[in-house]
């Protein structure tokens, strides 16, 4: 099981804003592919993913990282502090 | 070094004031203090989102970089979240070194870094609707002369 997070317009997309999945994927990249089949709205918010950001255990990473033991992954568009 | 993140606002002049007593043998205090933007006229107010699990370790972070770059004395960032108006503080850095050049230069460093590595989002609220404020190229380019 793994926890899924998502902020700003990625969360308005997918409606909610923490999801806990039960998942197969190796990489954030499977567990993208995974999401965009599941429903419409997943593949609305993941069609363009050079517009989108991901944290693995609140580190920013990459979309090839691997999965094993990691208990949060998060995704949300490009930070926009300061 | 200190991080601290809140909805609610805050004073630059006391925190600059307090922040000084905690300084001693300093020769330089630089601060900067960001202020919501009202571009035309046209935005009643801003939301700002943050991934409170992630917010105050990826500050920290660029915090000790800086500290350790520029031989840092002290440092400070407050950032808000939440619902705030045109005119209203939205972040402070202040840095503290010997010389000037480098709480100067650490300073900038922190906006830059916060820009764009500090998980923030801001959505702007205007009479034709809402819109997540776009992140822009020239900010991830501001990265590169670090």
């Amino acid at each position: 099981m793994i926890d899924v997070v998502y902020f700003a317009w990625v969360r308005e997309r997918i409606g909610v804003p923490k999801e806990t999945l039960d998942t197969t994927a190796q990489t954030v990249a499977q567990l993208i592919e995974e999401l965009k089949a599941r429903e419409e709205r997943y593949a609305l918010a993941f069609a363009d993913i050079s517009a989108l950001r991901v944290a693995v255990d609140q580190e920013l990473s990459t979309f090839d990282a691997p999965l094993a033991g990691v208990r949060e992954v998060a995704f949300f568009p490009p930070m926009t502090g300061g | 070094m200190s991080v601290r993140v809140q909805s609610d606002p805050f004073d630059p002049g006391q925190e600059l004031s307090q922040f000084s007593q905690l300084v001693t043998g300093a020769g330089a205090i630089v601060t900067f203090t960001g202020v919501v933007r009202d571009e035309d006229g046209s935005l009643d107010h801003m939301l700002i989102e943050h991934y409170p699990a992630m917010t105050g370790p990826a500050i920290e972070a660029i915090e000790t970089q800086a500290v350790s770059r520029w031989d840092l004395q002290a440092s400070l960032v407050i950032h808000r979240y939440g619902t705030l108006a045109p005119g209203d503080h939205i972040m402070m850095v202040a840095t503290v070194s010997r010389h000037r050049a480098n709480a100067f230069s650490a300073a900038e460093f922190l906006m830059d870094y916060l820009k764009s590595r500090a998980p923030f989002w801001k959505k702007e609220f205007t009479a034709d609707g809402a819109s997540w404020v776009a992140a822009k190229d020239k900010d991830e380019d501001a990265l590169k002369r670090w």
